[in-house]
């Protein structure tokens, strides 16, 4: 019994060190993050140990969003990351719907396909489509890194709507389809309407692989610069000695904020169960 | 669909086929179509670059020349000669392994102790949760100049905690209590580390939260202690879920790009073959040379999931 005493009081000690010490090395970087971003580039030469800064200055946003051309960089990641979530829901919405309900040929197959891609190396796929985009002049547009994205994101979306697509009862369907509806306003009416905190995950993901995504967008847009994203942006800035520290923080808070407020915003939405009680009513 | 359900009589086979096939072969066409635009779009720009790529490696392929490389170009075999007679090949291999298998195995156990930490509600868990995720969820390139920043030899703040600064990213080689150390290759694991215990953490917390709480307790009522329960009782059925996510951690990590690139650019030390493939393509401008490395980096891929399935997943088996 002494044994068990000891390990009980041992975690009850231990249990509380862990979670400081995860919480510490997790939060403190974003936090130093941002208190980088507002402090001037001499303050952090004289005082690199300090934390709390004597002076609080939002002059390094400005410089980034004006000066460095962060805000067309916000433009062009939003409109990359807005298509490829739209278009991506597009194409994987049926196809998810005709995996979870629909028996055709190859059925079976297609999540084998899914998996290699969800598994495949970009870095081998960089090769050809660099070669290829080069050749038919579509470095430097925004449209070929779409293409990109949309097929990087697609099998995985289409597995993750198949699984919630399988949970919305087939009695809902069958009295829609009772009601007169046709397989495309089923979808559309009832399968969607049950779905949305699958589709907000969902969008959710594609959203993320587009934002974050580096090595294609350095590969297809790094020689014009008015294309770049925030991504590539701060990665091409980030080596200059003229744009200071501080100002580049400033960046990479306007580059992280956008993803920590959608995945916290819709983290919420994912747990609210839609589905319960839709047999009855 | 409705034609059929609405006639009172069913009518004759013959008669049906003519309005378009039986329902289910309605059924299969209809499923085709609706997936089409997922097979189209993998096709044309995972599946048919794959075989360029291969293409590619088997053949003298230069941006400036790539219009005369054709399909029925000359095939040779002088790319993988090159770019495996080349020392940093083998030695960028091995750093992709130990970063790898580090990368992996760091993750997984900082995950699996978080989840272990944060099982039981508390105060606050769900801000420490959510802090938790942020490294996972940020833009790599965000963190890696964090990370940067913060390892800066001049002005960065871990270096002000320390006696003497450590050059972390650019020193490739370094003396920890008497011991020589690979300094950035270290780094780079631990950066990996860092950025994907998240991953691990959710899986396994999520496998943890469905375990039946019947076995915890009846362990308790037999008068196990709590790293016994942790040994005999919580270990076993979490094996499956560690199986998987090495797997998963070590396909994404053997491939990784942004993370060394990013950090280190691939010096000191922390070349991954990756990051070469990289440099062959745009600073070298040798298509088929990249080409060549990353099917062979492919390769190994593929024997090193062969092997830790025959070994792994058949040992996981008989234990159950």
């Amino acid at each position: 019994m002494s044994r068990d005493r000891f390990e009980r009081g041992l975690f009850a000690v231990l249990r509380p060190v862990v979670i400081a010490f995860l919480f510490l090395i997790t939060g403190f970087p974003f936090l130093y993050m941002v208190m980088l971003s507002v402090r001037d580039i001499q303050e952090l030469i004289l005082a690199p140990g300090s934390l709390w800064p004597r002076a609080f200055t939002f002059d390094t946003y400005v410089n980034v969003l004006t000066r460095q051309g962060f805000l067309d960089f916000l433009r062009n990641s939003a409109i990359i990351s807005v298509a490829s979530v739209a278009v991506t829901l597009l194409i994987s919405i049926p196809g998810a719907y005709a995996v979870a309900r629909l028996r055709f040929f190859g059925r079976r197959q297609v999540h084998f396909l899914f998996l290699a891609v969800y598994l495949f190396p970009a870095i081998v796929l960089a090769i050809p489509l660099f070669v290829l985009f080069t050749m038919i002049g579509l470095r430097g547009s925004l449209i070929g890194l779409i293409l990109v994205y949309i097929a990087q994101t697609v099998p995985v979306t289409v597995y993750m709507l198949r699984n919630y697509f399988e949970t919305v009862p087939q009695s809902v369907e069958e009295a829609a389809a009772i009601d007169g509806c046709t397989r495309l306003s089923t979808i559309w009416r009832v399968v969607l309407p049950l779905s949305k905190p699958a589709l907000m995950a969902t969008g959710l993901y594609a959203f993320m692989i587009a934002w974050n995504e580096f090595l294609f967008a350095l590969l297809f847009l790094v020689e014009r610069r008015e294309s770049w994203t925030v991504s590539l942006g701060l990665s091409q800035l980030a080596g200059s000695i003229e744009i200071p520290t501080t100002v580049l923080m400033a960046g990479s808070v306007v580059l992280t904020l956008p993803i920590v407020i959608v995945f916290f915003a819709s983290e919420r939405l994912l747990t609210e169960g839609l589905t319960a009680g839709a047999e009855k009513g | 669909m409705t034609v059929t359900r609405a006639e009172p009589q069913a009518p004759p086979p013959r008669q049906r086929r003519r309005r378009g096939g039986t329902l289910r072969e309605q059924e299969g066409r209809a499923g085709l179509t609706l997936i089409s635009p997922t097979l189209i779009i993998t096709l044309v720009v995972v599946v048919l670059p794959l075989l360029w790529a291969i293409m590619l490696a088997f053949q003298d392929a230069r941006l400036i020349n790539i219009r005369r490389v054709g399909v029925f170009g000359n095939y040779t075999l002088e790319n993988f000669s090159y770019v495996m007679s080349e020392p940093g090949f083998w030695s960028s291999l091995v750093n992709t392994l130990v970063y790898t298998v580090a990368g992996t195995a760091l993750s997984i156990a900082i995950g699996l102790v978080t989840a272990l930490a944060l099982r039981d509600r508390f105060p606050g868990r769900t801000v420490i949760r959510a802090s938790i995720l942020i490294p996972y969820v940020a833009p790599v390139v965000a963190v890696a100049f964090l990370w940067e920043t913060m390892l800066n030899p001049q002005y960065g703040i871990v270096n002000t905690w320390l006696a003497e600064p450590i050059a972390f990213l650019t020193q490739a080689r370094g003396e920890f209590l008497g011991v020589q150390v690979p300094v950035a290759l270290l780094t780079v694991i631990a950066f990996e580390a860092w950025r994907y215990f998240p991953f691990a953490f959710l899986f396994i917390l999520a496998r943890l939260q469905a375990l039946p709480a019947e076995l915890d307790e009846a362990a308790v009522v037999d008068g196990a202690t709590p790293t016994q329960r942790f040994r005999y009782v919580i270990m076993p059925q979490l094996w499956r879920i560690i199986a998987l996510l090495s797997v998963l951690r070590f396909v994404f990590t053997f491939t990784k790009f942004d993370d060394v690139y990013l950090l280190t650019g691939g010096g000191a030390g922390t070349e991954v073959v990756s990051v070469r493939v990289y440099n062959f393509l745009t600073s070298r401008d040798d298509i088929g040379a990249a080409a060549a490395q990353a099917i062979v980096l492919a390769l190994f891929l593929v024997v090193f999931l062969a092997i830790y399935l025959r070994f792994f997943a058949g040992g996981e088996r008989e234990q159950r």
